[in-house]
């Protein structure tokens, strides 16, 4: 126990120091990392605990980046509240895609597919809404203010990120303790026993839907103004849900780890193979990055936090 | 006072008369077996009455209301729960957790329905293997799961399909103690069975199906001697006394 606190407080402290140790670069690869980590941790209520496969949760992203940015700009409402409201409108849209999903009983592939094409319909919506900016895709003009959701250097980035992730971590943490969680759990595992054991299928999917979908508007807010910038084929593109879906993947999804270690694994692989594959062979690192990723689906099939887990009890002689 | 009403359910798969017209009565505390060949309807009327595939025609009422409409969780929260023939465990889940579904539909609280999935646990004799997962589980233990699950929910009515299907004779015997010792309990109990030894031990009243249709229905040495049930199920020359196993005539796998 008091190791344990020990640990907790020694990881803490480190959180907080690293980021005026880091260097420029490293400052941008911990904020992305706890910023994928954050949306991946949000995919997993649906994909990783309910198992319901969402392949367009770059949609919900979409339309949180986008409502705070419209009503900022055009109305001069933060983007902290801005982001409420585009996690409302998230949470809404995913009700409509969840009712039609789940009411007519749509599964695996079919459900991903219906995903899948929302996030393409709302990427055609966007490219011609001028008002989304259209193919230009829409800039931010930068006015260093922190009620504005803009900051000078990367270190308010770093620990808003952080923020982030341990709010969704937090929420996952809360389910993962509640009836809710137990409920999805067993949502994943097999529907119709479920239902038998009185289980409404239906509405716990719904919500865990809405959840999903508000956790994630929020991160598209922060995307925006980070990046100061917002393009359709990019924030709408099926690359993008897959962005956000693989690190739970990857790390162990169903697990409240398994997007921090994914995501922490997968942002290191990419930084590495980039810094020494990326000259010479143009595109090289996409190849190993890829070659990992078939690796880990391979002989890590649940992930690496819940093998991990195991070789662990293990090694400590403990049943598994 | 009868419990669960069947009236006059029918059920076809496009050509195939599944179910056809089928009534009987289930009352409050009865132990009702429902027998016959594979293929006779028996799980799909399991299907019907706990609301996973809707009847063509007929009426069903539970308890006063009627079952039109509700869907198997509605269903279960009211009481009457059924379990897998084709055992089915949350496999990535614990036993403990798969327990833990079925009574956090009676409580709400986790730490509570802890207690209760413990108590279910302990009643089945599953109370070793609460960590163990569910895939890595035996058949007969399966076969427990299923029930303790069906349990934990604190039933009224339990439907159970072929809870004895594939064990050896002592886990049958076994079987029969706990599903007695359930009874006894005040639960009332519709069990679909080919293992007749279970049928004779347990049931107060046999209802027998084939081909869809009700058949023959009584008290268990009434069905045994019923020429029309020895001809469609039991076979000729059963008395009821064999000691385990399915029947003679058992067709299909």
């Amino acid at each position: 126990m008091i190791f344990r606190l020990g640990l907790g407080i020694a990881a803490g402290a480190a959180l907080v120091i690293l980021p005026f140790v880091a260097s420029s670069v490293w400052q941008n690869l911990l904020i992305t990392t706890f910023y994928f980590a954050y949306l991946g941790q949000a995919w997993n209520i649906l994909g990783g605990y309910a198992g319901q496969l969402s392949l367009g949760h770059a949609a919900f992203f979409a339309i949180g980046a986008y409502t705070s940015v419209v009503l900022h700009t055009h109305l001069g409402l933060s983007p902290w509240l801005g982001m409420l409201a585009g996690a409302i409108l998230a949470a809404l849209i995913s009700q409509g895609i969840g009712f039609l999903g789940f009411r007519f009983g749509l599964r695996g592939f079919y459900f991903i597919l219906l995903t899948l094409a929302v996030a393409e319909i709302l990427r055609l919506v966007a490219l011609h809404l001028p008002i989304l900016g259209g193919y230009t895709g829409l800039f931010i003009n930068f006015t260093p203010n922190a009620w504005q959701f803009q900051f000078k250097g990367k270190i308010p980035y770093y620990f808003v990120a952080l923020s982030f992730l341990g709010l969704a971590s937090g929420v996952v943490w809360l389910i993962e303790r509640s009836k809710f969680g137990v409920y999805l759990t067993a949502i994943r595992e097999d529907e119709d026993a479920a239902e038998a054991l009185g289980v409404d299928t239906f509405r716990y999917k719904m919500l865990a839907y809405a959840v999903s979908a508000a956790l994630t508007a929020l991160g598209g807010t922060f995307y925006a103004y980070y990046q100061f910038y917002l393009q359709p084929n990019t924030v709408l593109s099926m690359h993008h849900s897959v962005d956000i879906m693989i690190r739970p993947i990857v790390g162990g999804s169903g697990t409240i780890l398994g997007p921090v270690l994914g995501s922490f694994l997968l942002e290191l692989l990419g930084e590495f193979s980039r810094t020494y594959f990326a000259t010479g062979a143009a595109g090289l690192y996409v190849v190993i990055y890829g070659l990992l990723l078939i690796v880990v689906v391979l002989f890590l099939p649940r992930g690496v936090y819940p093998t991990l887990l195991e070789w662990v009890r293990r090694a400590l002689g403990r049943h598994a | 006072m009868s419990l669960l009403t069947v009236e006059k359910v029918s059920k076809a798969f496009g050509g195939l008369a599944a179910v056809q017209e089928v009534s009987f009565t289930l009352a409050e505390g009865e132990l009702l077996a429902l027998i016959g060949p594979n293929g006779a309807g028996k799980t799909t009327l399991f299907h019907i009455i706990s609301g996973f595939i809707k009847a063509d025609a007929g009426e069903m009422r539970y308890a006063g209301e009627t079952l039109a409409g509700l869907r198997p969780h509605d269903i279960c929260q009211r009481g009457m729960v059924r379990t897998f023939q084709v055992t089915r465990p949350f496999h990535r889940l614990t036993v403990m957790e798969n327990v833990l579904v079925g009574a956090l539909e009676r409580v709400a609280h986790r730490r509570q329905a802890v207690k209760v999935a413990e108590d279910v646990l302990a009643l089945t004799g599953l109370a070793e293997k609460a960590d163990h997962l569910g895939h890595g589980l035996t058949l007969p233990d399966r076969k427990r799961l299923e029930l303790a699950r069906a349990l934990a929910t604190g039933p009224r009515v339990l439907l159970l399909d072929e809870v004895m299907a594939g064990l050896n004779p002592t886990e049958t015997g076994r079987l029969i103690e706990l599903i007695r010792t359930i009874h006894r309990r005040g639960v009332t109990i519709l069990l679909i069975e080919h293992v007749m030894r279970a049928v004779m031990a347990l049931s107060q009243r046999i209802l027998v199906l084939n081909y869809g249709e009700l058949i023959a229905e009584g008290s268990p040495e009434a069905i045994v001697r019923n020429p029309k049930v020895i001809e469609a199920y039991l076979g000729e020359g059963y008395g009821g006394l064999e000691e385990d196993g399915a029947p003679p005539r058992h067709i299909g796998p």
